[in-house]
């Protein structure tokens, strides 16, 4: 890479180090594996920058994000890519200063309940509600065609409902 | 219940993503269907409800650090003179920019290696803070709100003061992550020029403020009573002195 492209790429893919962590932290589950291959994901397209000829650059850095995630949870966790709907599947504590600190307890029902859906559900969700990509990126990201977003999105959004409802029910049950 | 739209135009109007026929198309749909408008008032709910729980998490500092220290060794080092150096790390955070132009070396008094390496976390985080949304978890001048804010959220009580009369006006604060340890941050405005405060508790004696400069930032680093504060900013030193002394006051 030259002193040219290198440039290009601290102006065009760097600002996006937040969306590409951010990912990997919803994908994995877990801060200290996102920071990990996040790391790896931003070499990987330092190393092939080259490649990419302008267009959008958070939604070509978030794919190269979101294959260097699954193909690290091939390798580290590959049940969870197996598992459909896992209520019992709870994510361990993540204690970052944050977590600890605010003791929000709707942040802490909701982001139980992304956790719990499958991997390629919470993807859709977090691209969608939390990134703010548009359909065209998302379907870039994913690989899939645009006109399965839509259908994607609606089953990705009723099982967050369900996930939700059904913890609601769960706490309700412990309560009585 | 569910209507056909469900799975379809439904999630497409919503996030506002139709043509402008299919949406009209969808509307004329919505005026008869007794399901959709339901479904599109939950998924509002639900949206707005993932925004309020500030699910996103922005990438730390130290992930930022060794992104750029993966990316260094790359370039031979001949090619890449400092000043270029410095211009991708304003690249990266895009409003530097505008301080490289009026970037100055200053003559800095020498401070030791925990101050340098200190410094250079809390200006990444200075950095970072500028991009949007990052710079306030609390936007508000009015110190109580402020304190109120903090309380709970830290374990030492914060200073939290407005010095509008002086020139500095309290925008706000946020927690933010140095050296691994959550600090608390104020967030301060004068004259086109942001100040970030990061405060946190020490075990350290009272020191004197040390001055340092760094990518076109200033900073301020003091310690009193058991606790460590350290000011940066794109303004000149001496406004971040002024800012120091009414902190000691």
């Amino acid at each position: 890479m030259d002193a040219e492209d290198r440039l290009r790429f601290e102006q065009l893919v760097l600002p996006h180090i937040d969306a590409a962590f951010n990912l990997a932290r919803w994908l994995l589950r877990r801060r200290e594996d996102a920071e990990e291959v996040a790391q790896e994901a931003l070499l990987r397209a330092c190393r092939f920058f080259r490649g990419f000829h302008g267009g959008d650059a958070r939604a070509w850095l978030l794919r190269i994000v979101r294959n260097t995630c699954y193909s690290w949870l091939e390798k580290n966790r590959p049940r969870e890519l197996m598992v459909e709907f896992d209520e019992e599947l709870h994510p361990r504590p993540i204690a970052t200063p944050e977590s600890i600190a605010i003791a929000d307890e709707d942040r802490e029902r909701l982001s139980r309940a992304l956790e719990s859906l499958p991997p390629r559900v919470r993807e859709i969700l977090v691209l969608r509600e939390l990134e703010g990509c548009s359909y065209k990126e998302i379907a870039a990201v994913m690989s899939i065609p645009i006109g399965t977003v839509m259908s994607s999105l609606s089953r990705a959004r009723r099982q967050l409902f369900s996930a939700l409802t059904s913890s609601n029910h769960k706490e309700a049950g412990r309560e009585v | 219940m569910r209507c056909d739209f469900s799975d379809s135009l439904l999630q497409g109007y919503f996030d506002r993503e139709l043509s402008t026929a299919s949406a009209a198309e969808f509307e004329r749909h919505l005026q008869h269907c007794v399901h959709c408008p339901v479904e599109l008032v939950d998924m509002d709910l639900l949206s707005e409800r993932l925004q309020l729980a500030r699910l996103y998490e922005a990438a730390p500092a130290s992930l930022r650090k060794k992104i750029y220290a993966d990316l260094r060794p790359v370039v031979p080092t001949t090619t890449m003179s400092r000043p270029l150096l410095w211009h991708w790390l304003a690249a990266a955070a895009a409003l530097l920019l505008l301080a490289i132009a009026g970037w100055k070396v200053n003559s800095v008094p020498s401070t030791d290696d925990y101050q340098v390496e200190l410094a250079e976390e809390i200006v990444d985080a200075h950095v970072h803070s500028l991009q949007p949304g990052h710079l306030t978890d609390i936007s508000s001048n009015d110190e109580q709100a402020v304190k109120g804010w903090f309380k709970g959220r830290l374990a030492f009580a914060l200073p939290a003061r407005d010095f509008a009369n002086e020139g500095f006006a309290l925008q706000g604060g946020r927690l933010d992550v140095v050296e691994d340890r959550s600090v608390a941050v104020l967030v301060y405005a004068r004259t086109g020029h942001l100040f970030n405060v990061f405060i946190w508790p020490t075990r350290e004696r009272d020191t004197s403020p040390r001055l340092g400069s760094r990518q076109g930032y200033q900073w301020v680093d003091w310690r009193k009573g058991r606790m460590e504060f350290c000011a940066v900013s794109d303004a000149p030193t001496s406004d971040l002195q002024q800012l120091q002394r009414l902190f000691m006051n």
